[in-house]
């Protein structure tokens, strides 16, 4: 909502000045967003000196004069005034201005082979008198230190543009602006001076109400002004109209609007001798067409509020007028209408048709009932002024009785809510200044609302209009109390934040991608899930919800390829979504690495990430959470979009349970369908929401602390085995020989080739050994090292190696 | 006895040149040895009277004595000197660099959300969570919101259906529903989270963070709310005074609403939070409207308290000098490099919020 501090003071009585006023307004709720000047089309004339003149060549009358217009260079200007004459104080309209009288626009232009920048201007051309013999002569005195600078005074008044709330329809308009800053202290609110108007004849269009289920019109009022001689505004009405950014058109269309402005009561128009026969208001049928002022034709559904005629649809009431019966400058008879619309039915008729007005702002944030007289009475005064005319008596139609609404305040209940107390008298002024009606019982003040704030229903609005009226600077601060009753984070949050910092510990960078992505890239990462589309993307390629954080992660780590990185570490922690419920979701860790190892460095050689690296990101942040090393269980059962043979899935025990994780390199094909270029890509994805966790704390878990301090010995062993066996299952069969003595099985050789029958594979092991109960004998030794070799032997077909 | 006598001076002399270890045990075993010149001065001593054996004993034992300290300090001067020799020859180049290492880094958002976490937690705020995909009720009709209302306009959702009853969450607001429905009053949660907006610019991004914040007890007021949010603003900018402004504002789901402001200045290109006489606008809040509390059939009589939203992304950038919003989602490496925070400064009260 725009407005001035000018037009502002046409409703409140301020001493304050500008700069107060926009404070205030914040102060009030009414926040003001930007204060700027008014750009006036005037405010390029300038006062100018003529330095010299010369005569045209090619013309006798002409004079090409050399003006001083403030600038470093004097410019040339090709004039015909006889008056112009070396060191005459005259207004130049520079190329660009538009001269007030002809509305000529000022265009570089040769004139006679002479270019001519700009022109001087007569008094006659500048509309301030009909002297146009020779050009303006400005008093040497007044005018001769102020060359170069704008002839018209600057209009001062500044243009204050204020959000106002969805809740607060009554400050669409000066007027209820005006009202909230006299009840602020900021001023009075002047008292509407109705003219006396004579209306003899009464209204002679028939009007009628449709009775059916939701009719959207409850009140029509309107009147008949006729013989008008619609024209052109006066200047005072064009400025206040240009003031609001909004474009003169006529006297009638500015004056239907001025009166929307300044009163918050929309208005419409009608050439009353293009109406067929009466008006009706009803609901209007599917598939009913009509042209709209805005130059659309529209294709209506069923149950709209339209104003209609004999032949058809007239307008949209609240929203848009039609063509058909707009006025024109030849219009004779104007009927003015000033109507009620359900808001619920102007919002749901705009948003079929997406047809967004300032009549359908104000009437779906709720239109002051009851102001319909009001209206008709100001712009009928307005038009009897300017266009003449007879107006007719006011036809006011409705089919539903407006009555104002009581709300019960508890005078108590302020202090309860806002934490400090306001005197009595103070709220009763403040409230009575924003139009209530107030009657007091006891401790209870019973409000009669007024009718133009349909945001009022209920006692914590009271509460609210007292608190932002007095002053939101009055609240007390109470200092927060240090208490915790319940933990900050439960046990599924931290482990959140742990896995967060700990994955971001073995190098990775964080980021943060869209929780949507590209259907495209998104059908790799698919599997077996349904797509989730979203109805109305911000992009083509932002269209579903993501199945996998990969599809984000590797079209970035495509842009950073681009941008000239090689090895690349990065991850996000995030939802990835499996289905359109609320709650079909999980977080996910997805991490991705790229390129090599160690490039181009002088002590290590480098090499490839590969799944190994992976598969440590993925073990160690699950172990440094706190899950045992020892029962985690791998298999390589994994998504299509991992390498068949270089992935893996993770669970925290044998009983595979759940999949707490993927690891692998990433599919070549999927490479290639995407057309990334890296020497090497490998990825992760933790589920955190299948990680189970249990209610024990980390202390509880640990077993007592024991150790041994008898001689451990160490043990190397190579085994032959079917190059399928798995490793992880040779280790545990060998831990479970004697869990007490082996304490430790690591593999430091896999061998294939040479010496080694084809289809199998060579595996080395170092044994730690150790009781805890004695020094270990060799014939102890000897027994376990046969007792390891013979199981081994026997479960799984492997050979020592000698 | 002059004989022992010039056998020391003069291996005292030989000890004093340059000598290599061979040099040297060839002089022990000139000495030492079984027919080493000292040795056998001992094997003369059952020759000599007592009186006189006494004498010669002693003088011989500390010329044997003298002699072989000499001969180990020689040795151990070698050692030392032979090792220096080799460690010298060992010598490298200790500019050359360290092995590679890669350091990680923790996104903005995430560390301001920790460090928001952390100042919540001191006055005893827990954190609740919420689905990104949220039905229509809960994300406007339940929050004071119903089809139809105006505000919903400045609310720009994505759908997930035709029918509009699923969308991504606009704002964190419907965790207080979920958590209302969830659990009895009191309630005290703050609730950090990706939120939702079909609109894009350069200062608009379609998904940014919010944090959530709900406080419902018995007589909880507006002085409470304007505490903790002041508490909160002091702590998160780590700073002693700051400048809070309260603003009367409209949301559905709070009445009265307030959206804060605070002051602010740039010195030096940078902003200065606290001082200054600029506002900024940061957060919106309010007391829990009683038709929300209504609609969760929560008892207004008793239960009333206060709400608040905050833009994480907007905290992040005013804290750590961030200006442009969209770069938090683009994923370059190089503004991730900069602008992350090491894995291990992890926000709290005791270390403080940041470095």
């Amino acid at each position: 909502m725009k407005i001035t501090t000018s037009w502002l003071k046409d409703h409140l009585d301020t001493k304050l000045k500008e700069n107060q006023i926009i404070d205030k307004l914040t102060n009030i709720g009414l926040e003001v967003e930007s204060v700027e000047n008014q750009s006036n089309e005037l405010d390029s004339f300038l006062i100018a000196k003529i330095l010299k003149t010369e005569k045209h060549p090619d013309a006798d009358r002409l004079r090409i004069c050399d003006v001083d217009i403030g600038t470093k260079e004097s410019v040339r200007v090709v004039c015909g005034a006889p008056n112009a004459k070396e060191g005459l104080l005259t207004i130049y309209a520079p190329p660009g201005a538009v001269i007030p009288k002809n509305q000529m626009k000022i265009v570089v232009s040769k004139i006679r082979g002479i270019i001519s920048c700009g022109m001087l201007c007569s008094e006659s051309e500048l509309n301030l008198s009909d002297e146009s013999d020779g050009i303006t002569k400005l008093s040497n005195s007044k005018y001769n230190t102020k060359v170069g600078e704008s002839y018209f005074p600057k209009n001062i008044s500044k243009v204050i543009d204020i959000s106002i709330t969805p809740n607060r329809a009554d400050c669409l308009g000066v007027r209820g602006i005006a009202r909230d800053l006299a009840a602020a202290g900021s001023g009075n609110l002047k008292k509407l001076i109705k003219e006396k108007l004579i209306q003899k004849n009464k209204q002679k269009i028939n009007i009628k109400i449709t009775k059916e289920k939701n009719q959207g019109c409850t009140i029509f009022g309107s009147c008949l002004v006729t013989d008008v001689k619609n024209t052109e505004s006066p200047k005072w009405l064009k400025e206040k109209i240009i003031s609001l950014g909004q474009k003169p058109i006529s006297a009638i269309v500015d004056i239907t609007n001025y009166v929307m402005f300044d009163l918050n009561r929309p208005l419409h128009a009608y050439d009353a001798n293009k109406i067929d026969k009466g008006i009706i208001i009803r609901n209007s049928k599917k598939g009913e067409i009509f042209k709209a002022l805005d130059n659309k034709v529209y294709k209506l559904e069923s149950d709209m509020c339209v104003i209609s005629d004999n032949s058809g649809v007239l307008g949209l009431g609240g929203i848009i007028g039609g063509t058909r019966s707009g006025t024109e400058l030849e219009t004779k008879d104007v009927l003015i209408e000033a109507a009620y619309f359900n808001p619920r039915s102007i919002r749901k008729t705009s948003k079929i048709l997406n047809i967004d007005t300032d009549a359908k702002f104000r009437f779906e944030r709720g239109i002051d009932p009851l102001s319909i007289e009001q209206g008709l009475q100001r712009a009928a005064e307005l038009i009897k002024k300017i266009c003449g005319g007879e107006v007719s008596k006011f036809n006011i139609k409705k089919i539903e009785n407006i009555k104002n609404r009581i709300v019960k305040f508890e005078i108590l209940s302020f202090k309860k809510i806002t934490g400090f107390n306001i005197d009595q008298k103070k709220m009763i002024k403040i409230l009575s200044n924003l139009g209530f009606e107030i009657k007091k019982d006891k401790k209870i003040l019973i409000l009669k609302v007024p009718s133009w704030r349909p945001d009022i229903e209920q006692e914590i609005d009271i509460i609210e209009e007292l608190v932002r009226i007095h002053g939101y600077d009055q609240i007390k601060i109470i200092e927060p109390e240090k208490s915790r009753k319940k933990p900050t984070l439960n046990k599924k949050q931290r482990l959140f934040h742990f896995l967060q910092r700990s994955i971001a510990t073995k190098g990775f960078l964080e980021t943060i991608t869209w929780s949507f992505t590209d259907s495209k890239i998104n059908q790799l990462f698919l599997e077996d899930n349904k797509e989730i589309n979203i109805v109305n993307p911000i992009s083509s390629d932002l269209n579903v919800l993501r199945n996998s954080i990969f599809s984000n992660l590797i079209i970035y780590l495509s842009k950073n390829l681009d941008r000239g990185f090689k090895d690349i570490s990065f991850f996000e922690i995030g939802p990835i979504f499996l289905g359109s419920q609320p709650g079909q979701q999980e977080t996910v860790v997805c991490g991705l690495r790229a390129g090599k190892i160690s490039r181009s460095n002088w002590l290590e050689k480098d090499r490839l990430v590969d799944v190994f690296d992976v598969k440590q990101d993925v073990i160690q942040s699950l172990v440094e959470a706190g899950f045992n090393q020892a029962k985690i269980h791998i298999d390589d059962k994994t998504p299509s979009y991992y390498h068949p043979g270089k992935s893996g899935r993770v669970f925290l025990d044998k009983d595979k349970e759940k999949v707490v994780a993927f690891f692998g390199e990433i599919h070549p094909n999927i490479l290639k369908k995407i057309d990334i270029k890296t020497e090497s890509l490998a990825g992760f994805e933790i589920f955190l929401d299948n990680i189970k966790q249990t209610k024990k704390s980390l202390n509880d878990q640990k077993n007592q602390y024991k150790y041994s301090d008898y001689q451990k010995s160490e043990r190397d062993f190579a085994f032959v085995l079917n190059k399928d066996f798995q490793v992880q299952k040779l280790i545990k069969i060998i831990s479970n020989i004697d869990q007490d003595l082996i304490k430790a099985v690591k593999v430091f050789d896999v061998y294939e080739g040479d010496n080694i029958p084809k289809g199998k594979k060579s595996v080395a092991l170092n044994i730690t050994i150790q009781s805890s109960e004695k020094t270990l004998k060799d014939e102890d030794l000897d027994r376990i090292n046969q007792l390891i070799i013979s199981t081994v032997e026997e479960k799984t077909g492997a050979k020592i190696r000698s | 006895m002059s004989d022992i006598k010039k056998i020391k001076d003069e291996f005292l002399l030989k000890l004093k040149k340059n000598l290599d270890l061979n040099q040297i045990n060839q002089i022990k075993t000139d000495l030492f040895g079984k027919t080493g010149l000292i040795s056998s001065q001992f094997k003369q001593l059952g020759k000599l009277e007592e009186e006189e054996r006494k004498k010669f004993a002693s003088d011989l034992n500390s010329v044997k004595n003298e002699l072989q300290n000499s001969i180990t300090t020689k040795i151990n001067y070698i050692e030392t000197s032979e090792i220096n020799q080799k460690l010298e020859k060992e010598k490298i180049d200790i500019t050359l660099p360290e092995r590679p290492f890669n350091k990680g880094k923790i996104h903005p958002v995430s560390q301001v959300i920790d460090e928001i976490s952390s100042i919540f937690s001191e006055i005893g705020f827990s954190v609740e969570e919420g689905p990104d995909v949220e039905n229509e009720y809960n994300n406007f009709t339940a929050l004071n919101t119903p089809d139809n209302h105006p505000a919903r306009d400045m609310h720009d959702t994505f759908y997930l259906d035709d029918k509009k009853e699923l969308l991504l969450r606009t704002h964190t607001s419907p965790v207080q529903i979920r958590t209302m429905l969830k659990d009895k009053p009191p309630f005290k949660i703050i609730a950090p989270g990706r939120t939702y907006r079909s609109d894009s610019d350069q200062t608009h991004a379609p998904m940014f963070h919010q944090v959530e914040g709900l406080h419902i007890d018995k007589d909880i007021n507006m002085g409470h709310l304007k505490g903790c949010l002041n508490y909160f603003i002091k702590e998160f900018f780590e700073v002693d005074k700051i400048k809070m402004r309260f603003r009367p504002s409209h949301f559905p789901f709070t009445e009265p609403s307030a959206e804060v402001d605070i002051g602010y200045e740039i010195k030096d290109g940078k902003i200065v939070i606290g001082q200054g006489d600029k506002w900024l606008e940061i957060l919106g809040c309010g007391m829990v409207h009683p038709n929300v509390l209504k609609n969760l059939k929560i008892d207004t009589k008793k239960y009333q308290g206060y709400a608040f939203g905050i833009g994480i992304d907007r905290l992040a950038m005013l804290k750590y000098g961030i200006n442009d919003l969209r770069a938090f989602f683009d994923c370059d490496y190089r503004w991730l490099n900069h602008f992350g925070f090491d894995p291990l400064d992890v926000p709290s009260n005791y270390r403080g919020l940041s470095r």
